[in-house]
């Protein structure tokens, strides 16, 4: 079955680009014929010259990042995409939410669906959407929340998996906290779930564990790529008996977001280390899966700078507090191990009643994939997607930074001005308050 | 005048067009005696009618050619400054009473160039046009953005280190570097955009803003107020560079001398009635220019008085919650 992606915005673009790089990658350098297979047919098409052509459609509201990423696809001599899978103009959103989601949606929408339809018409099965996407401009954010609600309105009973890419805390737009308000507010009515990265998390990646002196976007790109990779690259999931999962976002939409108040999912990986580290370093699935459960409830994002104090709190002690001493509350968990003797790891430490909340038993919580085939160039790889309070504190600065400046009306005329009211930004704000408030109780 | 109706017919013809205007202020000291009725009178129109305004006065284009010129011909940099550089390169060194206007113009071109960059070049995070007046402008007749230009000469073609980039940053808002004359240091910011040219990896920008926050004063509801651009392709001559655009209450202070020059003027009716003969030209006119003015400076005025004032986050929405477990 195979994935339709569309690429939304600067950040969507870009991200796309290097997720489909490192899928080919990994296809062309497994070894095994029913993985590559599996993976290109999921991922890419054959065209009647032989080359892999990826199954997606781009967006964008100025033409420059577009033509960049069609570049570098052609460059890499072992992938393209489709030479009128695109769609662009020339003046982009301004990064303002309402003239995407108001303006630019509406008036292209005819065209976007069109390459949409064409690109679903190509495949044998559709498994679904991942719409790439920023939330903090203008066009991955609004014209991409458009795009997603004609998504729902014509495949009602297709999976969409959002990727949102966070914006750093301090600054990228100005109006990056209203953009990030009004789409996961409208977001999490329309998407099956939603795969969040943050670029401040992916940028301490970046210079704690790979080591990066100076870091530029194409390092965060590749980083959350590289995550992505581990997340959606075939494998054998409980369903699938004995064959790469024909379903996946199906199967990972049901492993985690089975309740409509928590589609928020982040994503840890094992081992993070520069390439050239790789080939010193042994790894044993026992060392990898404790800091791996370690990161997760401790809410560190990567494999350093781990808390080992943080200890899941005795259920009679559970309290309702915000982010009780430091644990971070389940949901629920998908762990993908990739490699060498997946068959033998041990993961019960991730079965654990205590790291989940109350109310779901772990048997439903936790899930497990695994695939005998290396990724990249680990030995062993272990790709961790959380249903947790990881992304709670972001959610949660994102509202309060919002609503400051809401409170003081700042730019408000501005969204105004393409027809999203005061009213609008109320029902956004009151959506997410839920969603922080659900969230927040989650260990009771 | 004409440029007035020129603005207003690009509003009507194309509103939804992005309109940005660098609109040149006098000086104290400047030739035409009306300037101060010219200039308020189109204050009026940028006020209402343009999206941003990019005030730039000629003593600070002359200041900063006086300083590259003691720059190249002193001996403080020696011959690592190049004579021939771009920001100045349109003009020649004119002596005696006559200003160098070619090389004052320069300056402001390559303003538009930095402004332009984006969308005439690629980068791993672009800024057009249209993004500078959303982000810039949180409420709509406060959109005069004070721009500023680095380096404003060209180095000789060094490697440079990371300490000098660093400079780049801290240049960008110290007076010398600024196109009108006003203290953004001591004022409060509303907003701030940099657009960063050439080699410059996002890490370096994130690492300068942090250094730079402690020591601008943002207003309450904008700790974070900031907008960022990189563009691959630096400006010629140069490995890399950076405009500074920030809505800045200084420019409270340009308003008010403005202000003082005319009511000069006006109270004595000097000059009125060159105006006041034109078809179409009525008193009227002056005095609702002038009260546009005054309330811009309140405006201003309004959100300096908050700088001094501790803000608390205000309260968040309640939502009831279900009884659960």
């Amino acid at each position: 079955m195979s994935v339709v992606t569309i690429q939304l915005g600067q950040c969507g673009n870009q991200v796309g680009q290097e997720l489909f790089d490192i899928i080919c990658n990994d296809a062309e350098q497994s070894q095994r014929k029913t993985y590559s297979t599996s993976c290109s047919a999921r991922f890419f098409r054959p065209t009647s010259k032989g080359d892999l052509v990826a199954r997606a459609v781009l967006v964008d509201m100025e033409p420059k990042v577009i033509n960049q990423s069609m570049n570098k696809a052609v460059k890499s001599g072992r992938w393209r995409y489709g030479e009128d899978s695109h769609f662009s103009q020339k003046q982009g959103s301004g990064n303002n939410w309402a003239n995407g989601y108001c303006v630019l949606g509406p008036r292209h929408k005819d065209a976007v669906e069109e390459l949409v339809r064409q690109e679903v018409e190509r495949c044998d099965a559709l498994a679904g959407f991942i719409p790439v996407m920023s939330v903090a401009g203008g066009t991955g954010s609004g014209v991409g929340t458009y795009v997603t609600q004609c998504l729902r309105d014509i495949y009602p009973t297709s999976f969409i998996l959002n990727h949102l890419t966070w914006p750093y805390g301090t600054g990228e737009v100005i109006v990056q906290n209203y953009n990030s308000v009004l789409t996961l507010a409208h977001l999490y009515q329309l998407s099956d779930a939603m795969l969040v990265h943050e670029n401040d998390t992916v940028h301490k990646i970046c210079s704690q564990l790979l080591n990066i002196k100076q870091i530029s976007f194409s390092d965060i790109n590749m980083v959350i790529a590289h995550q992505l990779g581990g997340v959606l690259q075939p494998a054998l999931t409980p369903d699938s008996y004995g064959v790469y999962s024909r379903n996946p976002l199906g199967e990972l939409v049901s492993a985690l977001a089975c309740h409509p108040e928590y589609k928020l999912l982040s994503v840890s990986t094992v081992p993070q280390m520069p390439s050239s580290s790789i080939a010193f370093s042994t790894f044993s699935w026992p060392a990898l899966l404790k800091h791996l459960r370690q990161m997760l409830i401790s809410n560190t994002r990567m494999e350093v700078g781990i808390d080992w104090q943080v200890r899941p709190p005795p259920i009679s002690e559970r309290t309702r507090s915000l982010t009780q001493g430091g644990f971070n509350t389940s949901l629920a968990n998908l762990l993908i191990l990739r490699g060498k003797d997946v068959y033998s790891a041990e993961t019960g430490g991730f079965e654990d009643p205590a790291i989940y909340t109350p109310w779901l038993r772990s048997e439903e919580a936790f899930s497990l994939w695994k695939s005998p085939v290396s990724f990249d160039k680990y030995e062993k790889f272990a790709t961790l997607v959380s249903n947790s309070q990881a992304l709670l504190r972001p959610l949660d600065d994102m509202v309060r930074k919002a609503w400051n400046m809401f409170a003081s009306r700042a730019y408000i005329h501005q969204y105004i001005k393409y027809n999203i009211s005061e009213e609008d930004f109320l029902d956004s704000f009151t959506s997410l308050e839920q969603v922080i408030s659900s969230y927040g109780q989650l260990q009771c | 005048v004409v440029f007035q109706k020129v603005l207003s017919l690009l509003e009507e013809e194309f509103p939804d067009v992005c309109r940005i205007v660098t609109a040149v202020y006098p000086s104290a000291e400047d030739d035409v005696i009306t300037s101060p009725y010219n200039t308020v009178l189109a204050m009026q129109e940028l006020t209402e009618h343009a999206d941003c305004v990019l005030p730039v006065e000629n003593q600070s284009l002359l200041d900063i050619l006086n300083k590259i010129d003691a720059m190249s011909y002193g001996t403080k940099l020696g011959p690592g400054v190049k004579r021939n550089n771009c920001v100045t390169s349109g003009g020649s060194r004119l002596s005696g009473a006559q200003k160098p206007f070619d090389a004052m113009n320069n300056i402001v071109a390559n303003l538009l160039l930095n402004i332009t960059s984006s969308t005439r070049f690629e980068g791993s995070l672009n800024m057009d046009l249209n993004e500078i007046a959303m982000n810039l402008v949180p409420f709509p007749r406060l959109h005069y953005l004070v721009p500023s230009l680095t380096p404003l000469y060209s180095l000789a073609d060094v490697s440079i280190p990371t300490k000098r980039l660093d400079q780049m940053f801290s240049d960008a808002f110290s007076k010398d570097h600024q196109l009108i004359r006003a203290n953004l240091k001591h004022s409060l910011f509303l907003a701030s955009a940099l657009m960063v040219r050439g080699d410059v990896h996002m890490s370096d920008l994130r690492r300068n803003i942090e250094r730079l926050r402690s020591s601008l004063p943002f207003v309450s509801w904008n700790q974070e107020g900031w907008k960022t651009g990189l563009c691959s392709v630096p400006p010629v001559g140069h490995s890399h560079s950076m405009l500074a655009l920030s809505n800045n209450t200084c420019v409270k202070a340009t308003f008010m001398e403005l202000r003082d020059s005319f009511t000069k003027l006006y109270k004595k009716k000097a000059h009125l009635h060159h105006y006041l003969h034109v078809d179409g030209m009525e008193q009227s006119i002056f005095s609702e220019a002038l009260s546009s003015l005054t309330g811009l400076i309140e405006d201003y005025h309004h959100l300096d008085v908050s700088k001094s004032r501790l803000q608390r986050d205000t309260p968040r929405l309640r939502i009831a919650t279900g009884s659960s477990s």
